[in-house]
């Protein structure tokens, strides 16, 4: 494990100095990200400025809920770029071939192939936007509280993670682009960034119990922030619902691994 | 037991058939039409420590997918196959730790590093102990002269370079098994008898046992004591190149000079296999010495030379033969 943990730095080491080559386009891609996600905050944010609250949401808590799930989100953008590609750059190339001789798990070396550096601006939008509802709640740290949001937080980041490694895996079927997977992670990362309690009954069950984008983002962080919710949910519920995440992470790497076993590789 | 060990082995590959045009595109999205492709069936083997063997045939008859099979990366349809008492693609990881694979077509080094860092990566990947790396290491850039380039990014290597690189590489953990797919294609003349010598040596004083799929007969020819003959994914035969010129080439050449010109004798025309203004070349399939009586008395032979046929001969035979077979 520790040694996994050790190959996977000295890999994105690597694929980070080779990025560093061209660092001027880098820059100018950081720079571009950063700027879109902004523009999407200040939209965001004026909507609120001419409307008002969403029911008991304030701006500054949907800023704290709209801020942690973009972090995690661009998190998960930047270290999960090796499963991104897997399709275009392994599956459809043969390369993964290359992946299959070596003695290390496949998730390590196609996870820490790459790395989207770029991605570095949207992860500074979102630190900007929590630091903002951070200021303007002014919550009280409790330890449990701490504790909870730092589960909640590394649930949202193997939720996150986990669809990405769902879309690299359907590129063992078909090589061709998979949108309707895009709903599930841009759209789902853009359902988060609201409380739950504004959707349908629909909609929120289907993000609760068939993909638990609700147990991972809203439940903990309406505990943490210590509001009522609609939907009915308790401390004790609101506690525990991170573990889905793990679950589904859990589940979703047993279907990368099934998967594996239909890779057909190209000829030579 | 041997090291390793193919017993019925079959792949059947499932292809997506997508017709021609926009439309054709469409309706593989709503239904998919399936093409079965056998690319090996019931191929059965079995290599020893140390041996040195040959696999050839012709364009898509199996042999890389058999090298896939044996290195873990592919599954097969049915049959048993065996290396070092494990099963490939079941126990992976412990498997491929103790092969090495070079792809000639494909590099397994990282494009934008320098070769000695790309060599660096594979002593964590593979954990080899330090001692153990750096004696290993420098034994192979001394065997295969890699010294001036181990600085030089890998996308910056020509072919040749970038073959001896990708060879050392897959020998840096020290394997007892090496797999070779086309070690030599579309390398010159000097960095093809530099990889053959290479690899003669390993086998020779490491006792590596090698398997080497190939094109070019020149490479077995000057390698293997043993081939094995894929064709259409079915084993044709199993033995030395002394058994294959039996089975398929088992006549001689005779080629002869002339004094002056001569056109060739109705009886001899279907056995001419070259002819120039001074020179005859036949293919003589039996009963040579009468042959050559025949010739002498027929022709102003001014030299007589008397050869096998090249081993390219006798394969396109065999391939024929097969052909006309089925």
């Amino acid at each position: 494990m520790i040694a996994g943990v050790q190959l996977f730095c000295r890999l994105m080491m690597t694929a980070i100095r080779g990025q560093m080559q061209y660092r001027g386009a880098f820059l100018l891609m950081v720079l571009g990200s950063f700027l879109t996600s902004m523009v999407q905050a200040i939209g965001i944010w004026a909507l609120f400025d001419r409307f008002g609250n969403l029911g008991i949401w304030s701006v500054a808590h949907v800023a704290f809920l709209y801020g942690t799930i973009n972090i995690v989100f661009a998190s998960v953008d930047i270290t999960a770029r090796g499963f991104d590609t897997f399709g275009s750059s392994l599956i459809r190339t043969g390369q993964f071939d290359r992946v299959l001789v070596r003695p290390a798990s496949t998730v390590i070396l196609v996870a820490a192939r790459e790395v989207a550096l770029h991605k570095l601006g949207q992860l500074l939008q979102g630190i900007l936007v929590l630091i903002y509802a951070l200021v303007a709640l002014d919550i009280d740290w409790t330890l449990g509280r701490l504790a909870l949001y730092i589960f909640a937080v590394s649930s949202m980041y193997a939720f996150f993670y986990a669809i990405q490694i769902v879309r690299a895996t359907m590129s063992f079927w078909t090589i061709e682009t998979l949108e309707i997977l895009n709903t599930i992670s841009h759209g789902g990362m853009e359902t988060a960034q609201y409380p739950m309690s504004i959707y349908k009954e629909s909609f929120t069950n289907f993000f609760t119990y068939v993909v638990p984008l609700a147990c991972v983002a809203y439940f903990p962080i309406v505990g943490v922030l210590d509001m009522p919710d609609p939907l009915g949910s308790t401390l004790l519920t609101q506690s525990l619902a991170p573990l889905a995440g793990f679950v589904f992470f859990a589940v979703c790497l047993s279907f990368w691994f099934f998967g594996m076993k239909r890779y057909q590789s190209t000829g030579s | 037991m041997p090291q390793i060990l193919v017993e019925g082995l079959s792949k059947t590959f499932r292809i997506a058939e997508r017709k021609a045009g926009l439309l054709g595109a469409f309706g593989g999205l709503i239904r998919r039409q399936y093409r079965s492709v056998d690319a090996l069936r019931d191929v059965s083997f079995s290599i020893a420590e140390g041996e040195l063997v040959g696999y050839i045939g012709p364009n898509g008859a199996g042999k890389s997918t058999t090298i896939k099979i044996l290195s873990g990366i592919l599954v097969p349809s049915t049959g048993r196959c065996e290396v070092n008492g494990r099963i490939p693609w079941k126990q992976r990881r412990e498997h491929v730790a103790s092969i090495g694979v070079v792809f000639g077509q494909r590099t397994q080094l990282w494009w934008d590093l320098p070769v000695i860092e790309s060599f660096d990566l594979l002593r964590d990947i593979y954990r080899v102990p330090s001692s153990v790396y750096e004696r290993r290491r420098d034994e192979l850039i001394e065997m295969l002269d890699l010294n001036r380039l181990l600085d030089t990014p890998v996308r910056q290597l020509s072919l040749g370079q970038r073959v001896r690189c990708d060879i050392a590489a897959a020998l840096l953990h020290e394997p007892k098994i090496l797999f070779l797919d086309e070690p030599t294609i579309g390398l010159d003349a000097v960095s093809q008898l530099n990889v053959r010598a290479f690899i003669k040596q390993l086998s020779r004083e490491q006792k590596v046992t090698v398997l080497l799929t190939t094109h070019d007969l020149d490479d077995i020819e000057a390698l293997c004591d043993r081939i094995l003959v894929l064709s259409d994914g079915r084993l044709l035969m199993d033995g030395s190149i002394g058994d294959l010129r039996q089975r398929y080439g088992d006549g001689r050449y005779v080629a002869i000079e002339l004094e002056s010109f001569t056109t060739v004798t109705p009886e001899h025309e279907n056995l001419v296999v070259e002819r120039s203004e001074s020179h005859i070349l036949f293919s003589v399939e039996s009963d040579v010495p009468s042959f050559i009586d025949d010739v002498l008395g027929h022709y102003p032979v001014k030299d007589l030379l008397i050869t096998h046929p090249p081993i390219e001969r006798v394969v396109a035979t065999m391939y024929e033969a097969e052909k006309i077979e089925r």
